[in-house]
This record gives C-alpha cells, sequence and structure tokens, in this order.
C-alpha cells in the first residue's frame, strides 16, 4: 500500500498494553481492515470541533485489581485512564509516528546521543494548583526506573543510566548511544505525577486534559474537565466516564441501544452485522500487534532449520487472515516488523503457502511423525482454530501436525517460553530496535524462540548506534532476513484495532500509535449533538 | 420433579433424627463447636438434658459451632486451591512481561517465598481478627471493596427474591389448583423455557428486546455510590427480571409437587368434604404441611442468588461480589479469593440452616426423634 511510505519515519509507541489481556482472559478481540480511507482522520479533521457534553465509553480490559498507580497499569481500560489525566514528556504523531513535544518542550542530543538534555515546559499547573517544576519530572523517572520498581515502563528505561535537574532542564545520560530516547519517553506508564508520584503513586494527579472524579477499580471511572490545561486543541466534551464492560455482547448492546458513545475490542465475527446498525460507526487502525506460531531454535526436533521452513511453507497465511481476523488484518513474512514501523526494509519476497516446498524441506530434515503444537485462545483470540487451520493447510504438505489444546489459565506461565512449539502473540514496539532487543537477542528474557545468532546480536547493537538512516535500514534487512529464513518465529498475521462509536462522535484520530486512538480517545474527539 | 414430594421431607426428617444421637456424640467431643464447647466443658450430662428441653436452641448452637469448623475447612481448602493452579500471584500478575528479577520483587515483596503452611497461619491469624488484609494487586483494603461489592451482590439478590419466592409460590400454587389443565400446563411450559435457557442468553434476550429494540430499560446496569434509590432500581430492572426467570421455576415446580403429595392425603379429603374450596384447602392446610421441601429450594435458590450470579453479573456489567471474585482468582490475589470465598461458604451455611430450623418450626414433629 503507497498509503505506508507517508509512514516510513514513524516510530511509535505501541507496547505493552495487550499483554495481561491475554493472561487473564479469553477476551474477544477486534481486528480490521486497515483502508486506507478509515486509516486517516482526514474528513474529521476537517471539521470545527464543538465543546461540551458528556462522554461515555465502554470498554474492555477493567478488572476490580486495577490499580490506581501509572507505573502499575496493564490493562486496555487503566491505558485509556492514564492518557486522560496524565501527560507525557513526549507524545508521539498520530500518523508519522515521530516524537513531537508534550511536558517536554524541546530535546536536544549530545553528538553521541548519549546524553540528552530536555526543556521543560513552564506554567503547565497540576490538578492540586502546584506549578509543574522539572524537579516533579526527575523523580517520575526515578521512580518508573528504580532497581525495585515495578513499573511496566522499567524494561524500555533500562538504558537510562543517570536522571537529573540541571539549570532548571533535564539531563538524562545513557550508558549506550540512544537515537529513539524520546519516543521511549512516550510510554504510557511514564505520566509526571506531583513529586513523581513518591508521595502518593496512587493520587491521580497529573496535568492532562480531565481530572479524576471518581474511580471504582473495575467497575468505572469519571472525569471532570481540567479548566487549567495548558492545551486548547484537547478535552473537548465536559466531563468523561469509562465504564467496564468486560462482555463482548454487553459493549454492542450498550453502543447500540446509545448508552455508551465509544467501545472497543469488537469480535471480528461482529464487525459485519454491527456495521448494519444506522447509528453505529466502525473505526479500524492498524497496528503493530502479531500472531505467531513460536518454536525453538535449540529443541529437537526445531533445532533442523529445514523443518522450521517447511512449517513456514506451510502455513496458509491468507486463509488465517480471512478466517481468524475475519478478513480485516494483513499478512505477515515471519519477521516481527511490518510496514508502519520506520526504516522498514522494503522489497522482501512476501514467503506464500507453498505445499510442494514444504514436502521438499520437511523431506530434507529427514523428520517423521507429528509435531506437537500446543495452544490456547488465551494466546491470541481464535488461536485454536488458527492451529486447527494450520493442522489442515500442513497435511497437504505431508506434515502431520498434532493439536494439543492447552489450560488457557497459566498459559503464559507453563506454556509460553517454555515448551517448543506454541501460539503466542507480540505487541509491538515503538522501534525495530525495541522489537528485535526484546524477543530475538540471545540473552533476551522473552527469547521465545530461543534464537540465537552472535552475528545478529553484534549486528543489531551496530544498528542502534548507526545514524545514517540509509545504512541503518539495510542493517534492519539484514536482521529481517535472518529471523525470517532461520528464525524460530512463524508470523502468519498482524492483527488491526477495531472499535465503534456513534456517529454523534466526532474527531476520532486513527494513531497507528496504538488502540483506541493510542489511548487518547476521550481527550481528542468531541460529541455533535 | 415428581418425586420430589416423597424425597423431600425425607432428608430434613433424617437430619433432624439423626440430630440427637450425633449431638450426643458431640457433646463427647470437647472443643469442636465453640458454643457446644462451652457448655460441653461442664458435662456431658448437662448438654444432653439441654438438647432434651430446649432441642431448638441447641440444634441452633450445634450447627453454629459446626459451620465455624466448616468455615476453617472451607477457608483451608480455598487456600489449597490457590496453590495448587499454575503459578503463583507474581507470575500470574506480570504475565508474559513477567522478568525472573520482577518476579522476584514481588515474591519477596508479599512473602511468597515462605512456606504455604506460614503464609496460611499468617492470614489466618489476620482474618479471624477480622483483618482481611489488603489485596496484592491493587493494594486496597480488602474488607473495603468487599463492603461495596457485597453489598451490590445482596441489593441485587434481595430484588430478585422478592419478586421471585412469591411469584414462584403463588404460581405453583396456582398450578396446583389447575393441576394438568390448561393454566398448569402453561405455568409448567413457561417456566420450564425459562430454566432451559442459559441464563446469559436471557440476559441478551432482555437487553436486546428492552434497551436496544424498545429502548424503555437502563442498560448497562452499573450502580455507584452517586446513585439515587430510583436510579439504581431502574438499573438492576433488567437484571432481575433475568434471575427472577432463572430460579423460577425450580421453586414453582416444588412447590407444586410438594402440595400435590400432601393434597393425597386423607385430611385434605376430609376438608374437601367439608366442602371447603380448593385454593382454601391448598393455602391453609396443604401448604404448611408441605413447607419443608419447599424452604429448601427456596434456600438453595437464594443462595445462588447471591453467589452464583457472576454470568448474570458480567452480561449486565453489575458489580457485584461475583465479578470480583473471578478477577482475584485470575491473577491468584490470595486475600481477596480467600475473603470473597469465606463470605460465599458462609451465605451457603447460613441460608442452609435457616431453612433446616424454619422447616423444623413449621414441623413440630421434626422436633423431637422418633
Amino acid at each position: 500500500m503507497s498509503d505506508y511510505k507517508d509512514y516510513l519515519t514513524r516510530q511509535v509507541m505501541l507496547g505493552k498494553i495487550n499483554r495481561r489481556e491475554f493472561l487473564g482472559r479469553a477476551a474477544a478481540f477486534g481486528i480490521a481492515a486497515s483502508t486506507a480511507s478509515t486509516l486517516f482522520a482526514v474528513s474529521a479533521a476537517a471539521q470545527e470541533p464543538k465543546r461540551g457534553g458528556h462522554l461515555k465509553l465502554g470498554l474492555e480490559g477493567a478488572a476490580a485489581t486495577d490499580s490506581k498507580d501509572p507505573a502499575k497499569a496493564l490493562s486496555q481500560f487503566l491505558f485509556v485512564v492514564i492518557r486522560t489525566w496524565g501527560d507525557l514528556l513526549v507524545e508521539s504523531h498520530p500518523t508519522t509516528g515521530a516524537a513531537v513535544p508534550a511536558l517536554a518542550e524541546s530535546w536536544e542530543p549530545s553528538a553521541d546521543s548519549m546524553t540528552w538534555t530536555f526543556a521543560i515546559r513552564k506554567g503547565v499547573k497540576f490538578h492540586d494548583g502546584k506549578e509543574l517544576t522539572v524537579d516533579d519530572v526527575v523523580k517520575t523517572l526515578q521512580r518508573h526506573t528504580d532497581d525495585k520498581s515495578e513499573s511496566g515502563a522499567l524494561g524500555v528505561l533500562k538504558s537510562i543510566k543517570e536522571i537529573k535537574a540541571d539549570g532548571g532542564k533535564l539531563v538524562l545520560t545513557l550508558s549506550e548511544g540512544n537515537a529513539d530516547l524520546p519516543l521511549l519517553l512516550s510510554d504510557y506508564h511514564l505520566v509526571i505525577q506531583p513529586n513523581g508520584g513518591m508521595d502518593n503513586p496512587d493520587a491521580m494527579i497529573g496535568t492532562g486534559p480531565y481530572k479524576v472524579a471518581s474511580f471504582e477499580p473495575g467497575v468505572r471511572a469519571t472525569f471532570e474537565r481540567n479548566q487549567d490545561d495548558w492545551r486548547t486543541d484537547r478535552g473537548y466534551v465536559d466531563s468523561v466516564e469509562l465504564i467496564a464492560m468486560n462482555d463482548a455482547t454487553a459493549r454492542i448492546a450498550a453502543l447500540s441501544s446509545g448508552q455508551v458513545h465509544f467501545i472497543n475490542r469488537i469480535d471480528p465475527k461482529t464487525v459485519s452485522l454491527l456495521k448494519r446498525a444506522p447509528t453505529v460507526e466502525i473505526l479500524t487502525t492498524s497496528g503493530r500487534g502479531h500472531y505467531v506460531f513460536i518454536m525453538h531454535c535449540n529443541t529437537a526436533p526445531f533445532d533442523n532449520n529445514d523443518l522450521r521452513m517447511a512449517l513456514k511453507l506451510a502455513i496458509d497465511r491468507e486463509t488465517m487472515v480471512q478466517r481468524i481476523l475475519g478478513g480485516y488484518g494483513k499478512i505477515g513474512n515471519d519477521f516481527p516488523i511490518n510496514d508502519t514501523y520506520a526504516l522498514f526494509p522494503e522489497g522482501i519476497e512476501q514467503r506464500v503457502y507453498d505445499p510442494d516446498k514444504a514436502a521438499f524441506h520437511y523431506k530434507k530434515s529427514g523428520h517423521s511423525g507429528p509435531v506437537l503444537l500446543r495452544t490456547s485462545d488465551v494466546a491470541f483470540p481464535g488461536a485454536v482454530d488458527a492451529a486447527v487451520l494450520y493442522q489442515e493447510s500442513a497435511k497437504k504438505a505431508g506434515i502431520e501436525i498434532e493439536v494439543k489444546r492447552e489450560p488457557g489459565d497459566g498459559y503464559y506461565t507453563n506454556v509460553w517460553n517454555v515448551q517448543p512449539f506454541s501460539t503466542s502473540y507480540w505487541g509491538g514496539r515503538p522501534t525495530q530496535d525495541q522489537m528485535y532487543s526484546t524477543a530475538y537477542l540471545s540473552n533476551a528474557d522473552w527469547n521465545d524462540t530461543r534464537f540465537q545468532r552472535e552475528d545478529f546480536d553484534k549486528l543489531l547493537l551496530k544498528a542502534r548506534a548507526e545514524l545514517d538512516e540509509a545504512k541503518r535500514t539495510d542493517m534492519y534487512r539484514t536482521l529481517a532476513m535472518m529471523v525470517r529464513d532461520e528464525g524460530g518465529v512463524i508470523l502468519p498475521m498482524f492483527n488491526d484495532f477495531v472499535n465503534a462509536s456513534t456517529k454523534q462522535v466526532k474527531g476520532y484520530v486513527h494513531d497507528i500509535g496504538n488502540d483506541m486512538s493510542n489511548g487518547y480517545v476521550a481527550t481528542r474527539v468531541w460529541l455533535d449533538a | 420433579m415428581e418425586s420430589g414430594p416423597i424425597t423431600g421431607p425425607v432428608p430434613t426428617d433424617g437430619v433432624a433424627g439423626e440430630t440427637l444421637p450425633r449431638s450426643a456424640d458431640l457433646s463427647g467431643v470437647p472443643a469442636k463447636p465453640n458454643p457446644a464447647a462451652a457448655s460441653g466443658a461442664i458435662g456431658g450430662a448437662f448438654w444432653r438434658r439441654f438438647v432434651f428441653r430446649r432441642p431448638l436452641v441447641a440444634l441452633i448452637l450445634q450447627r453454629l459451632g459446626l459451620s465455624v469448623g466448616l468455615l476453617f475447612a472451607v477457608s483451608l481448602m480455598i487456600f489449597g486451591g490457590i496453590e495448587a493452579l499454575p503459578g503463583d500471584f507474581a507470575t500470574t500478575y506480570l504475565g508474559q512481561s513477567a522478568t525472573p528479577q520482577a518476579v522476584e520483587n514481588i515474591r519477596k515483596d508479599l512473602g511468597l517465598d515462605r512456606p504455604w503452611s506460614e503464609r496460611y497461619l499468617t492470614w489466618l491469624g489476620g482474618a479471624v481478627k477480622g483483618d482481611f488484609g489488603t489485596s496484592w494487586a491493587s493494594k486496597n483494603s480488602v474488607s473495603e471493596q468487599i463492603g461495596k461489592r457485597l453489598g451490590n451482590s445482596l441489593f441485587l439478590a434481595f430484588f430478585a427474591a422478592l419478586i421471585s419466592v412469591p411469584l414462584a409460590v403463588g404460581l405453583g400454587m396456582l398450578a396446583v389448583q389447575f393441576r394438568n389443565r390448561l393454566p398448569d400446563k402453561i405455568i409448567n411450559v413457561i417456566s420450564l423455557a425459562a430454566i432451559s435457557l442459559p441464563e446469559f442468553f436471557i440476559g441478551y434476550l432482555l437487553i436486546l428486546f428492552f434497551a436496544v429494540q424498545l429502548g424503555v430499560a437502563t442498560f448497562p446496569a452499573t450502580v455507584y455510590d452517586s446513585m439515587t434509590l430510583t436510579e439504581r432500581l431502574s438499573a438492576i430492572a433488567l437484571p432481575v427480571a433475568t434471575l427472577v426467570l432463572v430460579v423460577l421455576a425450580h421453586m414453582m415446580r416444588m412447590t407444586r409437587a410438594a402440595i400435590l403429595n400432601v393434597m393425597s392425603s386423607a385430611y385434605v379429603e376430609t376438608a374437601e368434604l367439608k366442602g371447603l374450596g380448593t385454593f382454601r384447602i391448598i393455602a391453609r392446610h396443604a401448604a404448611p404441611n408441605a413447607v419443608a421441601p419447599v424452604i429448601n429450594v427456596i434456600a438453595l435458590n437464594l443462595a445462588y442468588l447471591v453467589v452464583g450470579v457472576v454470568v448474570v453479573e458480567v452480561v449486565f456489567v453489575y458489580p457485584g461480589m461475583g465479578q470480583y471474585m473471578v478477577d482475584a482468582v485470575t491473577v491468584r490475589d490470595m486475600p481477596v479469593v480467600q475473603a470473597c470465598g469465606l463470605i460465599f461458604a458462609a451465605f451457603y451455611i447460613f441460608l442452609n440452616m435457616a431453612a433446616d430450623i424454619l422447616a423444623i418450626l413449621a414441623n413440630p414433629r421434626l422436633r423431637h426423634p422418633r
């Protein structure tokens, strides 16, 4: 798609949001066609925003165990809650994915990109009336990077060596050069709190467009407009109400009866039905999350690359996108990057379903007997169906796959990253570097394919430090080819986000950063009477 | 179902019949049932005399004592159950994003590295003092959270019971009066159809018709602190209707069967020969004698209304206890699961005990051994 050329400079925060969702619940999950017309908010942007009204959102992903501390937020629901009351230093651009200033007005890297200086915006007030200072920023980052921190952003900030205030500016020193640092600070956990939230991490006081009026974990959250907001291009409605609705049918009923204005996570199976409702608009945005079948490269029989190749060729990607994603999604090419990432290596040949070639490699591998694939719908919605589809397509290549359905409870503890062949899900990362470092570096905790190659590791670290974009893209091509042709990941598809709103809701921004307009849905839309 | 009246009273009878011999044994076993222990310490003879003079009080005391023991057993079983589940709090809470370091941090923080017996005793020590601790996941006080959720659950259960119990008993009597005729058949078919449909399906149907198409009912049924009573009542209308439909048939059929059984006895025939009207015979003469099995079924359904409605809660987005406990089990949040489990168990025990006592009150024959 040529539209994606515009995106090549994107560096988008797309992260951990989906992980917990798949642990506890095999919830219905939405995936959508990323058609060019819906990808951009062209028509919406042309309209004049209206102020006022009470916006209600029915969202999946809340639990009674939800924490008020942004450091510990893990669910879709809390993602939106935090976005609504808090602000980050840096945000990502909705369509280009580039870093844009928020509470940090500007920033300057040193020549080796090891030291970064951020100018903090002046005259910004917290909800409790106190003025934002650089100390609040320093304390916030310290709280999230502390060794004992339970922050979800801890992994992202690992490379920060020192955090200090210098003449009213924030200075970060890294242990290694990283040109992507500003984007790393757009992680949704890193909202700036008074004194970094050290006094009271659960206060829910920030600088965002809405003040928290009430919060009942797993039930609902209400917000009032922050009259002292430092920005005028957001926070159009007077008040916001987020209602926890974990049942997909309940969400759809609430939307079609007009009780809420917006819902998330629409089951692809019901999208076509919901489309018929005259008052409803389907909002689909492409994403970086991907559904995978993972093999341990160091465990027999998967330590044989011919067997891995045979299994990669024996999967029918097109059918899987149609059947599992209801047609709303894009096929994958056995490496975890798609064209929504900056510096995407173009021109890599798309791997297709080829039973003959698969049979050839299978014979060459010398393997015989069934291959055991463990799966559960917790891995991703429809994972069991996907495994059975895979079983059928592999049969035509003479490969016998035995599908074993595992209990959903504890799947990520007992099966994923433990058993040699299983189904799983990966949310995307802001940069290619992050994605590869998280799951493909030899010594990464989450190297769930046991892909261990020294030359890969070296090249990845080199690419991180490389400033020449052309060279860097080339390196990422080599890395992608290594994973594609020798890695243990079978990546049939990337899923997209499907949300829906009533026609009353205007100004929805299709943000490639993450689901629900990158979590900013409540602050960006307005209600047309 | 028709065998209900025959088997119905029998277990109740059996329980009451067994009560005395068993209570004699129990008085010999010291210190197990708490209240009984107080009197048991004075001597078996005193207890035996007490049982003879005040059978009802003795029975209640004994049941109370047993239920305390039962609650201990339940807490131990819940604890064992959570331990047996794959993964502990640290790994399930962090899930796919768990790193060994983070898991270690949480385990140490919560003392999960200690042996299970030690952790259980620590928890028990707090619980007997009424301190259920704080939720591991949200760090909120468990008692406070449960207070709200339990209130919501009871609110829903109360109104569901308020409608369903009189309705079921009334319909049961009506069915007896028109037995094997059209009204009886209509009542039976409709209530059996309602019980045969899964509760979430009934819920969806009600939402579809009353909220989406007609737009007369409130949906979602989320209730929160700042709501007025009328707002609350309107919010729970659909879930209450669902619950009523779900529990109605069971109670109605039991009422019908129990009364029918009594209706065939000699004294009812006498009443008929006296020339009393059918409904009067059913309401005044047959119903009191049929009350024991009906009360048992009602008690079971009431318990269900409090502890078993998680599906209805999810469908209607109602913040009750069920959803709270399920959320907690998902991440192995032990203090919350324990507290919820104990409250649920206490409800079952209490309602069953109340049913037995009411049955005995209604039927003096059950108070004395044969």
